[in-house]
């Protein structure tokens, strides 16, 4: 009897989701129970295994990597689940979107009070995925199905957001667990 | 004092006087109506139209439409909640929300009023349109990025203070709160004790050296949700039973 799959994965985000998803203690357990990781950095698996009921997605698309990973969960997932205020709303990193790209990158590699680099120019390496004019939520770059907002998400709304999505309930998140900080 | 009259919400019978809004009559009765521009201490401005109601079917916004003996209104439906979660969600979309940094997160109204409708992410694209920050005054600064132009701080300040500190200025996109005759808060006579300082539902308007005063878990919506005071106060349960 095989268990549902679960990928997870973050983009332009700070790991805090998956933290917070680790934070749900002895029920961690219960989970390793009910499903089967599948690409995450749980198990460390770097690609895609086999078809996965649930893609849970943390960040939002800051650049060229981050758009081809979300196209490839959305290719694997029967549910795609945009996880934490990156992946719904840009969140921190969109801070960078009221300011021009170049300008950003400038201050903080060329211009900024404490940098030292004598090359005077941007890192430019063919080896880092190259940015995007602006930070965009999951939504805007694929379609998603569902929605775990939260800076992190609370150990309590994964919980309720897993056991829903896997019991097949196209539950909505009851409002005491929608959170945007 | 004229006869008082009833109506109907969502089919509970409700009291109101005449020259009562249906918004007022609902609050008196322990229903409580989404909205963000109103504010009990301020004239009905009538602009964020979250509070939309059917009234006899026709939508109108509930703060500023008299209730009518015998009407017949809607309230809690499906598509009034739809309805009121586009508006919601668009002014997130319109305006620079960064919730998890945000000063007011937990205090305030929209964030809550977002949860309450069940808003889990805005559904439309973000216009990251940058807006600017006024923090040249002593005590308060505006950050616009936040402004939802509700228009309470303009109302406050020119009814219940007396200044006229604020008004709007420019159109559509570009609408934003600007104080008077000068382009500088700190020009004003903008004093950190105005009631204008106390109204405002967002982050927009805010005393310096203040924020994050309040820990997570004890601030204003962290453990019960907006509108509850109301529902808590009213006497419409028994006949909500009755249904």
């Amino acid at each position: 009897m095989s268990r549902p799959r679960i990928a997870t994965t973050s983009l332009a985000g700070c790991f805090g989701c998956h933290m917070s998803l680790l934070d749900l203690d002895e029920r961690i357990l219960e989970l390793a129970e009910l499903v089967e990781f599948d690409r995450s950095p749980i198990d460390d698996y770097k690609e895609f295994q086999e078809r996965c009921a649930v893609g849970l997605v943390e960040g939002g698309c800051a650049n060229e990597e981050n758009v081809a990973t979300i196209r490839e969960f959305r290719k694997n997932c029967d549910v795609l689940v945009s996880v934490g205020d990156c992946a719904t709303m840009g969140g921190i990193p969109a801070m960078r979107n009221l300011v021009p790209l170049e300008e950003c990158l400038q201050e903080a590699y060329v211009d900024g009070p404490t940098v030292h680099n004598p090359s005077g120019l941007p890192p430019g390496d063919a080896e880092l995925p190259r940015l995007l004019d602006r930070v965009y939520a999951l939504h805007e770059v694929v379609d998603i199905d569902w929605h775990l907002p939260g800076c992190p998400p609370s150990p309590e709304a994964f919980w309720a957001a897993v056991t829903a999505l896997l019991s097949g309930e196209p539950a909505e998140l009851p409002p005491h667990l929608i959170r945007y900080d | 004092m004229s006869e008082s009259f009833k109506f109907y919400i969502d089919g509970v019978p409700v009291d109101a006087q005449p020259g009562m809004t249906i918004l007022e009559a609902a609050q008196g009765a322990g229903i409580w109506i989404p909205r963000l521009c109103w504010h009990e201490e301020l004239e009905p401005f009538g602009g964020c139209r979250v509070c939309t109601v059917k009234a006899n079917g026709r939508p109108c916004s509930a703060c500023t439409q008299p209730a009518e003996p015998d009407s017949v209104v809607e309230n809690d439906t499906p598509q009034l909640r739809e309805w009121r979660r586009a508006l919601v969600e668009l002014l997130f979309a319109e305006g620079n929300h960064f919730c998890m940094s945000c000063e007011k997160s937990g205090n305030c109204e929209l964030q809550a009023v977002a949860y309450r409708l069940g808003i889990a992410a805005p559904r439309f694209e973000h216009h990251w349109k940058p807006r600017e920050v006024d923090a040249s005054h002593p005590d308060v600064l505006i950050d616009r990025n936040r402004c939802i132009l509700c228009a309470r701080c303009v109302r406050a300040s020119r009814d219940l203070d007396g200044k006229t500190v604020f008004g709007f200025t420019g159109r559509g996109p570009d609408r934003r709160v600007a104080v008077s005759s000068t382009a500088r808060l700190a020009d004003t006579d903008l004093d950190v004790t105005d009631a204008a300082m106390d109204v405002c539902p967002v982050g927009a308007l805010v005393r310096k050296r203040e924020g994050f005063s309040v820990p997570i878990g004890s601030r204003r919506f962290d453990n019960a949700p907006i509108g509850s005071d109301i529902e808590a106060s009213g006497a419409s349960e028994p006949a909500r039973q009755e249904e």
